[in-house]
């Protein structure tokens, strides 16, 4: 499969948000990759608002099938999540549990007056009544199952999608 | 034969001293703490790892910071917590410690979080689960006689580490009543563990182990020895509850010998930290004046140790 390349995707993605967000618009990226890109939207956009991040770790439905994860990050959510106009990003959306994950942890910070999500790929295969706000491409057969997306970052920070046979 | 605190896997199936506790499983143990520490500041204080599981705070022997700090971490994993006050319960009308459990599992417990005056009982609780095929239910020791108090030991490490960032450059000294103290017992298993160069014990020779330089430490018979150029203070409560027979001429002598002051701690490096497991005796192994001191990190002690216990349970609790 050709995938495009990440950054023209980010440009896309960014333009597709423009019109829908505003200064005070605030964005949390979903460890590890939706942080990049988070990131790189928070610049494109201009936006004020600190960026938040999240590691879903402690809020995933497989916790007790897969344990916990070795090595878990935290989550940082530098705003005030009251009334605020949300956005949550991530680089692959697929079966949408790691949204309601995300979705569920905000919560326990406050009451958003909105929550938007946006993501580079969708890769479809969703198992969840979950669908992105903003989404760069969406893959026009799904992904089979064992094959995985991801948003990879050079020394340099230049961000590539790549694709794994698992 | 395996460690009886791993399960085949090599995971944490219950944890009941951190002697011999693997390095990689104690690092874990402080790397998973680190983001724990940070839901007490949010609106809903609570994390859903360990919901609809129940947990069991069986304290054989009285404790009230021990036992609340288990039930808030318990609580904010979003667990069912149950404080059993086993003193005034069962026990006294003869019921056998493994007859208690069995009790307990047969209301569908999936962790104990034990305190007992006898070494070795959590650990015996902990054989009869798997003596029985209950592999499923987890054990915690708070403490058990003179033996282990894991938690208080990662606690302590995890707040070594956030002051001091790193193990193998530090002096640590452990100061007080050694012999009565399984708290002692488990700062020195971690703190030889985690590779920290010079651990030193300063005490009365009446209130330290016979054999205390086996346990990787080296002893100083006075405090200016002890404390010269240290990174770390660790005091000890006496336990004037576990003493039988003179091992102290007064508690006020004690104080005048062993005693943490600004002067003796003067003695320490200028950024030195100091600890105590609580509950202090002011005016016995520790001045108020150092209690309340700019150096003292006891407080921060009680905060970190509900993320180290979360910790503890939610690794347990993951399988």
């Amino acid at each position: 499969m050709h995938l495009p390349e990440a950054e023209q995707l980010i440009a896309t993605l960014a333009d597709k948000m423009r019109p829908q967000v505003t200064p005070e618009t605030c964005l949390v990226g979903i460890h590890t990759g939706g942080v990049w890109l988070a990131e790189r939207l928070h610049a494109l956009l201009g936006l004020s608002e600190p960026l938040g991040s999240i590691d879903v770790s402690f809020y995933r439905d497989d916790y007790s099938a897969k344990g916990l994860h070795p090595q878990p990050r935290g989550s940082k959510i530098p705003f005030d999540v009251e009334a605020a106009h949300i956005v949550i990003v991530d680089d692959v959306l697929y079966t949408g549990r790691t949204t309601r994950a995300a979705l569920n942890e905000l919560f326990d910070y406050g009451r958003p007056a909105r929550v938007d999500l946006a993501v580079l790929i969708d890769r479809g295969g969703r198992e969840l009544p979950i669908a992105a706000s903003f989404c760069a491409l969406t893959l026009p057969t799904p992904l089979p199952a064992g094959q995985n997306l991801q948003l990879e970052r050079d020394a340099s920070g230049a961000l590539t999608m790549r694709l794994i046979h698992a | 034969m395996r460690n009886p605190q791993l399960n085949k896997h090599g995971e944490l199936q219950h944890l009941l001293t951190l002697d011999g506790l693997p390095r990689g499983i104690i690092t874990q143990i402080l790397d998973t703490a680190a983001p724990f520490t940070e839901v007490a500041e949010r609106e809903v204080k609570k994390l859903p790892l360990l919901r609809g599981k129940s947990v069991f705070n069986l304290f054989f022997e009285n404790s009230t910071r021990t036992r609340t700090t288990f039930e808030i971490a318990a609580k904010r994993l979003s667990a069912d917590v149950i404080n059993l006050n086993v003193a005034t319960s069962s026990t006294k009308k003869g019921e056998t410690l493994l007859d208690t459990v069995d009790n307990l599992c047969a209301m569908h417990a999936d962790m104990f979080v034990v305190r007992h005056e006898s070494s070795g009982a959590p650990h015996l609780i902990a054989q009869h689960l798997q003596n029985t095929g209950r592999d499923h239910i987890h054990v915690v020791n708070a403490g058990d006689g003179r033996h282990a108090h894991p938690t208080q030991g990662l606690l302590d490490m995890y707040t070594i580490r956030h002051y001091k960032k790193e193990f193998h450059n530090l002096t640590v000294a452990i100061v007080g009543d050694v012999l009565h103290s399984r708290v002692a017992r488990s700062q020195i298993a971690a703190l030889t563990t985690l590779g920290v160069p010079e651990v030193r014990v300063i005490g009365p020779r009446t209130l330290l182990p016979t054999d205390v330089e086996k346990m990787g430490v080296r002893y100083c018979a006075t405090m200016e020895e002890g404390l010269k150029g240290v990174d770390v203070v660790m005091m000890l409560r006496l336990q004037n509850e576990r003493m039988n027979g003179a091992l102290l001429p007064s508690p006020q002598e004690f104080f005048k010998v062993w005693g943490l002051t600004a002067d003796k701690l003067a003695l320490a490096k200028p950024d030195a930290i100091v600890m105590h497991p609580g509950p202090m005796n002011r005016g016995v192994e520790i001045d108020s004046a150092v209690a309340d001191g700019n150096q003292a990190v006891i407080l921060p002690q009680v905060t970190f140790g509900i993320a180290v216990r979360m910790a503890v349970m939610s690794m347990l609790g993951s399988h």
